[in-house]
């Protein structure tokens, strides 16, 4: 069975030359920066890959509010689609934050509050997971995972906030905190590019998955649907023709 | 449904509270292991007292987060116990009773533990609490929100399989800006920090009041499904 559809090879396909466009930009045309030299590099990977889980965070978190008042299977299997990219996303963030950390500040990780309290809502959105894969009545794992997942939504503000919060090594915002960007033109066009393709790329990869979801829970469904028909021919050979018993 | 939510609160935490008054869980298991935890921090630091006590903040807001997992197991525990969870459900009782109820009761519980550790951390660390009144507030609002998680997670926990293990997964992270919080108010009141603490109990208000209100409107669910 297959989960693509003329809407996602179209979103694929734009989103694939988006991102071919955004590496070409990223780590070839555009000049290294004044201050953080070739460092700058990682910022087109790093920032999209940050605003893209913090979509899906807020999506997950969304998809679980809607799920607790509607109890939509939709909502649900949303919900855990977002929960399982973002939880990808936010680890791509840390990974790449990392990267650019070590020739930065000399060490893969500081304490600093921002990428504390990402990595925070990492293990969050891991938690999540955890416990949607444990086995239970699929309601009680909707309820469950839909109060972790808004539990997840409540952080974000505070991850978002904590550099205006707190005293932090982490940069400050690069081109929307201050009036003049401190980009010049191939790279700011480098991290739009960027900040389009990322997200597109992680729509299609959402549809795919919510997809999957949706189909496996179909076939879990015409199993117990089989498995029931099973039981009732058993209970039919049990009481003999016409329901007699033997 | 009669009364209001909050004498189905006064209910839910009078209830919890006998029930650790009989079978004296907290004394028995939960200040052993706190003390346990203490001696072994000191052990792990070579039992240098002046690194003791540059640590203290950290170490007795640790000690509480892990003594906190206990309690808040066996909170969640007992309510599943004998057909109690049932009960609770066909009571009538506000959903948002029983969590403000479970709340009290933990803050309680844990409020007696941090007064435990702390008189241990003066006699064994030497420490000297010079603002007694931010040391007080702190212990309250980070005790409290402490509860207020752990009343959401607890029973969110208890009925999946593996809960001995998933509660720490799923609740320590949320603590984290509990943890941050409280410990960098404690490091101003022990004379080690710098500015005043007064932001950061704000900061515990804040995610007091967050963690309370996500209770209040998640307990119905939670309460019907779990």
């Amino acid at each position: 069975m297959n989960t693509s559809s003329r809407g996602t090879k179209i979103l694929g396909a734009i989103s694939g030359a988006l991102v071919a466009a955004t590496l070409l930009y990223a780590f070839v045309l555009s000049k290294p920066d004044t201050e953080l030299g070739e460092t700058v590099r990682i910022m087109y990977v790093h920032v999209p890959t940050v605003i893209t889980a913090y979509l899906l965070v807020f999506l997950a978190g969304g998809a679980s509010i809607y799920y607790l008042w509607k109890r939509s299977e939709f909502a649900d299997l949303l919900a855990a689609s977002a929960t399982e990219l973002g939880a990808i996303f936010l680890g791509l963030t840390l990974l790449t934050g990392s990267l650019w950390g070590r020739p930065t500040w000399g060490v893969y990780w500081v304490w600093d509050a921002r990428l504390t309290t990402t990595a925070l809502l990492f293990l969050m959105m891991v938690g999540n997971l955890a416990v949607r894969s444990l086995p239970a009545e699929p309601r009680a794992r909707g309820t469950r995972t839909a109060v972790m997942g808004i539990m997840a939504l409540v952080l974000l503000p505070i991850v978002h906030k904590s550099v205006e919060w707190w005293n932090s090594l982490h940069q400050d915002r690069t081109v929307l905190g201050t009036a003049d960007a401190k980009l010049d033109g191939t790279q700011l066009f480098a991290l739009f590019i960027a900040m389009v393709a990322v997200p597109m790329l992680a729509t299609w990869l959402l549809m795919h998955r919510f997809r999957v979801a949706w189909l496996a829970e179909r076939a879990a469904d015409l199993g117990l649907g089989a498995a029931i028909e099973r039981r009732r021919d058993e209970g039919g050979e049990a009481t003999g023709p016409a329901g007699v018993m033997p | 449904m009669s009364g209001s939510w909050w004498s189905d609160a006064v209910l839910v935490a009078g209830k919890d509270l006998r029930l650790e008054l009989r079978s004296r869980v907290a004394i028995n298991h939960v200040l052993p292991f706190v003390a346990v935890v203490v001696m072994l921090f000191g052990i792990a630091l070579d039992a240098d007292t002046s690194t003791l006590r540059r640590a203290e903040s950290g170490l007795f807001w640790v000690t509480i987060v892990f003594a906190s997992m206990l309690v808040i197991q066996r909170s969640a525990a007992v309510d599943r116990a004998d057909g109690l969870a049932d009960a609770i459900r066909l009571s009538g009782l506000r959903p948002a009773g029983v969590y403000a109820g479970k709340v009290v009761a933990l803050t309680a519980q844990l409020l007696a533990v941090a007064v435990v550790l702390a008189i241990t951390m003066v006699v064994i660390y030497g420490t000297d609490p010079s603002s007694p009144a931010l040391l007080a507030v702190t212990t309250v609002l980070a005790v409290a929100c402490i509860a207020a998680a752990g009343a959401i997670y607890g029973p969110l926990a208890a009925g999946l399989a593996g809960r001995e293990t998933v509660l720490s997964l799923l609740l320590l992270p949320v603590l984290a800006p509990v943890l941050l919080s409280a410990t960098r108010a404690f490091e101003v009141a022990l004379g080690r920090g710098v500015g005043t603490g007064w932001p950061w109990v704000g900061m515990l208000v804040m995610l007091l009041v967050t963690y309370s209100v996500l209770g209040a409107l998640t307990a119905g669910p939670l309460l019907d499904e779990t």
